[in-house]
């Protein structure tokens, strides 16, 4: 187990060793670059030589990786040049991190909550009348694109019939203690209770417009899963037992049938990070999906790489701690 | 004793052989199964139409996609559209072009994308994944590290990289960034598919024969590999398709506005979505039908072709 820990992290360290050289070299021969993305396509040639110093980029472009890595180790991304310019590209992340993770996580249980009970009956009723019509539902989720699911919902709760705030994390003028960065602890933890709503409110659109993803990928997974495991000869040997059907549930069918949804879970997080990008567009929602969709139009490096270096980093790790899953939830890995 | 039971066994056998009893291939078996999915069905008819439509489309387009004939009833600053009429049944877009035309031209490009970009990642696929699957060793683990770096990042999130390399994105460089992230994908698939290929009795007869290893690898390991590749294919041209919407809604799109595309007029409607949300609605309805369609014909097939639906 823990050799096995040891392994995953080493090759997370040489994944993102070549992932950041990679993405330097490629952010480097994009078309544009930061001095125009700030100076405008006018400017004159000697201010451009200026800013181009005072940024380093008038170096080679291995000295500049090995200074940047040297940087990087110290825990500096260097200073964001076109999203919030002046603060640490690090900063940017964290300030916007929080958001992303109150997101992604509330889009995430959005998916079990309803996918794990609605694929458990749709296949308890198999080819009936509510599978069929749960199957469709998670094919339309599959169809429709996340961005015009998030416009269609901004459109009609927030812009036709006013219910639900249509942009933004919290209305203007809140005044709310920060103690962790997700506002919804916050105000639990402060007992601002108005200010925790004002952030659940912001955030019911996008969970519905994101969590429609794992919604439909976990109804699907969970669904053939239980499939598979209603046949086994255990579950037989359970009902002969004369074994109640919630203990058959619970303890036999559900629980052999979680392996395959916790596997796509840890794959999800890769499929949410891409939905974020598009939701956060959509609900002008200041996570780092939007930053780093800022950071590619102002062609902002430091942010770029501080945001896909900690996505892929988020999802090999998060795919570790799958793995680690397994062992908690089915004993004969544990044996091994 | 011994002769009389041995006869009587030989007799058993070729009985069973001549009974007319053939058994069913694989595909015969898939195919028998096919016909009766309702889900099959269904998408195959949509598919089928939106290829029909894809080919004929500029010829039953009723006006040109291209010409601004409804410019005048077309303002920016009283923000308004040309309304449903005689000649356009869907009225016109911003730029007073007869929106029906751009829908029924705009499937051909559509179906281009999906389909240039799956082949693209296709064919990127089977030369990683046949190399790795073939040769093992430490080509193969070169082979899926290279693997594991693309599929650390996330599929859009490639695109996008890619995407914003061009500066003047067209039709072309949308296949591009769309395609490159699926290439990871069919390599890890027909590398599985053929590393357990590599251990099964045929193989190990054809290799105990002699065969070369290039043979082996095209006639005995890539063949029985390969289905599970083309389904994933076609659930492919579906992610596609929507990938390439969202690269049009974030700017990223074909600037081509000459080729009309349902996911770049898509992304060109979404800065009148509060006042001419029906822009928006026509192409997103085309890709949404789509896409199912895609979707449902590679489940069906995926279904079909699962061994453990066989009887």
């Amino acid at each position: 187990m823990l050799r096995y820990t040891v392994r995953r992290l080493l090759q997370l360290v040489l994944v993102l060793f070549v992932l950041s050289l990679l993405l330097f070299i490629w952010l480097r021969s994009l078309p544009g670059g930061p001095v125009t993305a700030l100076l405008g396509e006018r400017a004159t040639p000697e201010k451009r030589e200026e800013l181009n110093a005072v940024l380093g980029l008038d170096q080679p472009i291995i000295v500049q990786y090995f200074k940047f890595l040297g940087r990087v180790v110290q825990g500096n991304f260097g200073q964001s040049t076109g999203v919030s310019p002046g603060t640490s590209a690090v900063d940017v992340f964290i300030t916007r991190f929080g958001a992303t993770v109150e997101l992604t996580v509330g889009a995430m249980i959005f998916g079990l909550a309803l996918g794990v009970p609605l694929g458990y009956m749709a296949a308890k009723r198999r080819g009936g009348v509510l599978d069929n019509g749960y199957i469709v539902l998670s094919l339309i989720g599959i169809a429709v694109p996340v961005f015009f699911l998030a416009f269609l919902l901004k459109y009609v709760f927030a812009v036709k019939w006013g219910l639900l705030p249509p942009s933004g994390r919290q209305t203007p003028g809140i005044e709310a203690t920060r103690v962790t960065g997700l506002f919804i602890v916050d105000g639990l933890i402060t007992r601002e209770w108005d200010a925790s709503w004002d952030s659940v409110r912001h955030l019911i659109l996008p969970w519905i417009a994101l969590g429609t993803i794992p919604f439909a990928v976990i109804f699907r997974i969970t669904r053939a899963s239980v499939l598979e495991v209603q046949g086994e000869d255990f579950v037989r040997t359970a009902e002969a037992k004369g074994l109640t059907s919630r203990t058959i549930r619970n303890r036999h069918v559900l629980r052999n049938a979680m392996l395959p949804v916790i596997t796509v879970t840890g794959l999800l997080t890769g499929l949410l990070l891409t939905g974020a990008v598009l939701t956060e567009k959509v609900f002008g929602y200041p996570g780092i999906g939007e930053a780093l969709y800022l950071g590619f139009t102002k062609k902002d490096y430091p942010v770029i790489q501080v945001i896909i270096l900690a996505a892929a980093a988020a999802f090999v790790i998060i795919n570790t701690l799958v793995d680690l899953t397994y062992a908690l939830v089915d004993p004969r890995i544990r044996a091994r | 004793m011994v002769t009389t039971f041995s006869r009587a066994r030989k007799q058993r056998i070729d009985a069973l052989v001549n009974s007319g009893d053939e058994g069913s291939s694989l595909l015969q078996d898939a195919w028998a199964r096919l016909k009766g999915s309702p889900l099959f069905w269904f998408g195959a008819v949509i598919v089928g139409l939106f290829v029909v439509l894809a080919i004929i489309g500029p010829w039953i387009a009723p006006h040109d996609p291209g010409a601004q004939l409804l410019i005048d009833q077309t303002s920016r600053a009283r923000n308004s559209i040309a309304p449903a009429q005689d000649g356009f049944p869907l009225g016109g877009d911003t730029q007073g072009r007869d929106l029906l035309s751009r829908m029924i031209v705009g499937a051909r490009q559509t179906l281009l994308v999906g389909i240039f970009a799956t082949l693209i990642g296709l064919v990127g696929g089977l030369i990683l994944g046949i190399l790795a699957g073939a040769f093992g060793g430490w080509i193969d683990t070169l082979v899926m590290r290279i693997v594991d770096v693309m599929l650390s990042i996330p599929s859009l999130l490639l695109a996008i990289s890619i995407g914003v390399l061009f500066t003047n994105p067209n039709l072309t460089s949308v296949i591009i960034a769309v395609s490159i992230p699926q290439i990871p994908v069919f390599a890890r698939l027909l590398r599985g598919q053929m590393l357990a290929q590599r251990e099964s009795d045929h193989v190990l007869a054809a290799r105990a024969l002699g065969v070369k290893r290039g043979p082996i690898v095209f006639r005995h390991m890539v063949p029985n590999s390969i289905s599970p590749v083309i389904v994933q294919a076609t659930l492919v041209v579906a992610t596609s398709i929507l990938d390439a919407a969202a690269l049009s809604f974030l700017g990223l799109g074909s600037q081509d506005v000459s080729q009309p595309e349902w996911g770049q007029m898509l992304g060109e409607a979404q800065g009148s979505i509060d006042s001419h949300p029906q822009l928006a609605f026509w192409p997103a309805g085309a890709i949404i039908v789509v896409v199912l369609g895609f979707t449902l014909l590679g489940e069906a097939l995926r279904e079909a072709i699962d061994p453990k639906n066989r009887r």
